[in-house]
């Protein structure tokens, strides 16, 4: 149903937000239903109420919720729309689930031009719609000029859990595999050659990609014998894992000639003097197997699109420091730490 | 990935390892400094340590610019940064350095200086171009291999007549450090050197070439192998290293010979010496004040030079008195010697600058290679 008593006809092309948009007046539901509806399009949100209700499956449900800020907004292989609901739709996913619904959440900069903000959310309602997701619910603030860096977007998601599944970091155990889904380190790099004082000619796209179809054939594959799973964004696989060795009280060895990195990616932070082990990902993940059926787990992600250069790049350890340890393809070894201070700001 | 791969094969790794151990002669220890953090760096990064016998041991130098620059130095940039008609430009790697009482410039950034991280020169030219109503200042730090890109600078700003640009200059000389640290009494047992050679600079040679050196080998009877930046060149540099020591020779020999000509680059060093003179003496961390170490600018670039366009002080800065990056950077004790590695100094929270950038060997033996101190301890407890 459609309020038209409010609709004037947004300057798309010329237009741009000002600070009306956000007074909670006509202008804003101008706004909302002349844009983020179009591109959103959903039976809950035709209703126009402040919330919507949606019927609850018996069984677990999950929900996480997430902001971005990145920088720049538009980047090779997305932008931040696409990103928010990508991400948020990983972060559901991480945890075995199916993901359902987002609600999303807009932090607008006065001035900010109406034909960028419908790009971003027509990035956004393809990328639910292509994910089977739906934004069902959202809010739109408006801040003056300066007080926000274009825009920032937040999205809330939930999801629902097969009976059975309770993947934690604390699950994972001495022996067990580490998977990773494919080449880290792409949207990192990706997002670093359009910065402004970088800008490098590189053909690396961002991963930037929404992976639950992926986990559900995981999931089939190994069950509850998927330990745990994460998607190693900001600070990448080396935090990811940092993070999984304190939280299971063990240690992990890997082999550094069995993680995938693209040469062009490997190239990049050569010159940039980053360790891709560190540079975001928005379309991977890494999962601790149980041995016994991590090369079944490892065969259905190869078979996945999103997981064809899937690898088993190495194993949980006893240690009681909670250290990531690395053969390297030198023939010598080092830790895997975490990052320190900030490599790259708002890459997300 | 091309022209790098070749130089990290593993195989030839281990054929150079074995060639290492084979003459390396057990009776005896050989004890090497790789001056440049950049070799620190790869030796860390690699696990070279692993490939080598016992008795062939690294000892970390001092050649990490941001490690050696004083407190007081990262002291008068943050006074600087605070007025506020200044935008400081600076690499990453000094944002953390830590100054007087808990200060940085990261600090001073939140508190609302304007500080902003540069890759290259040309950036602080573009930032200056842009801001023409505010004074934009270069913090300048590095050897001779990032002296050349500010001399560049200014010449541009000279040419582009930009009257709100200049530098904090920082600059420092490779050869001055290498004579300080033979001559340094604690380094110096009688008659010889603690140290049986050193891995020269690589990227500064290319610059200077390898004359400099040939006159430190000669006076200290120290062998001097210049090596590449990539692990193979610091393992063919080693066993150049050990041949030399067995030999008895103490020669300047060049490894890097597909980037360091024994002239150096020309071009370069004319930049600088267009641009800059030396100082009398310069304050380095840990190796105190040396003659002849420093670079300022000539007279005739005087308006670009922040110290007098600023009056800029330098004040006394006390360091903290457990911190030993001082005897650290001369090679005498390793990061594990001192108290407070690893317990309140690490990277997040560093007391010295040999915990901040990735050259320094307290950062590049914490985020490698500490794993190894856990097996050793553990290896004398059982």
């Amino acid at each position: 149903m459609r309020v038209k008593s409010y609709q004037r006809k947004l300057d798309i092309k010329n237009g741009c937000v000002d600070l009306s948009h956000g007074s909670g007046g006509r202008a804003t539901t101008q706004l909302v239903l002349g844009l983020f509806h179009e591109a959103f399009g959903n039976e809950w949100l035709a209703r126009c109420n402040d919330q919507s209700a949606f019927g609850v499956r018996s069984g677990r449900m999950v929900m996480t919720t997430d902001s971005y800020v990145v920088s720049p907004l538009f980047f090779p292989g997305g932008n931040i729309g696409s990103l928010a609901v990508h991400g948020t739709i990983n972060d559901v996913a991480m945890a075995g689930a199916r993901p359902l619904y987002l609600a999303a959440s807009f932090i607008i900069e006065e001035g900010f031009r109406f034909s960028e903000l419908k790009a971003v959310a027509d990035s956004m309602g393809a990328a639910a719609r292509a994910a089977g997701v739906h934004i069902i619910t959202g809010d739109t603030k408006v801040v003056e000029r300066g007080k926000a860096d274009g825009l920032f977007i937040s999205t809330t998601g939930i999801g629902v859990l097969a009976a059975g599944l309770d993947l934690s970091a604390e699950r994972a155990t001495i022996g067990d595999r580490v998977l990773v889904s494919g080449s880290l380190g792409d949207h990192g790099v990706a997002i670093m050659s359009r910065r402004q004082n970088l800008a490098f000619q590189i053909d690396i796209v961002s991963d930037s990609a929404a992976l639950h179809d992926l986990v559900a054939v995981m999931v089939a594959a190994g069950g509850a014998d998927i330990r745990v799973m994460r998607d190693p964004t900001r600070g990448g696989l080396a935090a990811t894992l940092n993070e999984i060795a304190h939280q299971s009280s063990l240690g992990f060895r890997l082999q550094e000639e069995a993680i995938p990195v693209k040469p062009a990616v490997a190239a990049a932070c050569e010159l940039l003097g980053l360790d891709p082990l560190h540079v975001a990902n928005e379309g991977k993940l890494v999962a601790i197997v149980a041995p016994d059926m991590a090369d079944a787990v490892l065969a259905a992600m190869k078979a996945h699109p999103l997981g064809c250069d899937a690898a088993d790049i190495g194993e949980a350890v006893a240690d009681h420091h909670h250290l990531v340890q690395m053969s390297t393809s030198f023939g010598g070894g080092r830790i895997v730490d975490w990052l320190s201070g900030e490599q790259l700001p708002r890459i997300c | 990935m091309k022209y790098a791969d070749e130089f990290r094969d593993k195989t030839i790794a281990q054929g150079l390892a074995q060639a290492i151990g084979t003459e390396a002669d057990p009776q005896r220890a050989y004890r090497f400094m790789e001056f440049c953090g950049g070799h620190t760096h790869v030796i860390s990064r690699y696990g070279l340590d692993d490939l080598l016998p016992a008795n062939v041991r690294m000892i970390h130098g001092p050649g990490c610019p941001v490690c050696v620059l004083p407190t007081s130095r990262i002291d008068m940039a943050i006074r600087l940064a605070a007025r506020p008609q200044v935008t400081l430009c600076v690499y990453g790697d000094l944002m953390r350095v830590p100054g007087s009482q808990g200060q940085s410039l990261l600090r001073a950034r939140a508190l609302g200086a304007d500080i902003r991280m540069v890759y290259s020169t040309l950036d602080a030219i573009r930032i200056a171009e842009q801001a023409l109503d505010q004074e934009v200042v270069f913090f300048a730090i590095g050897f001779e291999t990032t002296t050349p890109p500010t001399a560049v600078m200014i010449r541009l700003a000279k040419k582009k007549r930009l009257k709100n640009l200049s530098v904090f200059c920082n600059h420092v000389l490779t050869p001055p450090a290498m004579q300080s640290i033979l001559e340094s009494p604690d380094i110096r047992t009688v008659g010889r050197a603690e140290i049986d050679g050193f891995i020269g600079p690589a990227h500064v040679s290319a610059i200077i070439g390898t004359e400099p050196y040939g006159r430190l080998a000669e006076q200290f009877g120290e062998p001097i192998v210049i090596a590449g930046f990539e692990p193979l060149d610091v393992m063919q540099a080693i066993l150049m290293l050990v041949r030399q020591v067995n030999d008895g020779r103490f020669e300047v020999e060049n490894q890097y010979s597909r980037a360091v000509r024994r002239e150096g680059n020309h071009r370069a060093m004319e930049e600088v010496s267009n641009v800059f003179g030396l100082r009398d003496q310069f304050e380095w961390r840990g190796l105190g004040l040396i003659p002849d170490s420093g670079l300022k600018l000539k007279r005739a670039y005087a308006k670009f030079d922040a110290e007098m366009r600023f009056v800029m002080h330098e004040l006394p800065a006390a360091d903290n008195p457990a911190c030993e990056c001082g005897a650290i950077l001369r090679g005498v004790k390793r990061p594990v010697d001192c108290k407070l590695f690893g317990t309140v100094c690490t990277p997040e929270t560093p007391t010295g600058s040999c915990m901040v950038s990735s050259e320094g060997a307290c950062a590049a033996h914490w985020t490698y290679g500490r794993g190894r101190d856990y097996q050793v301890r553990r290896a004398s407890c059982e």
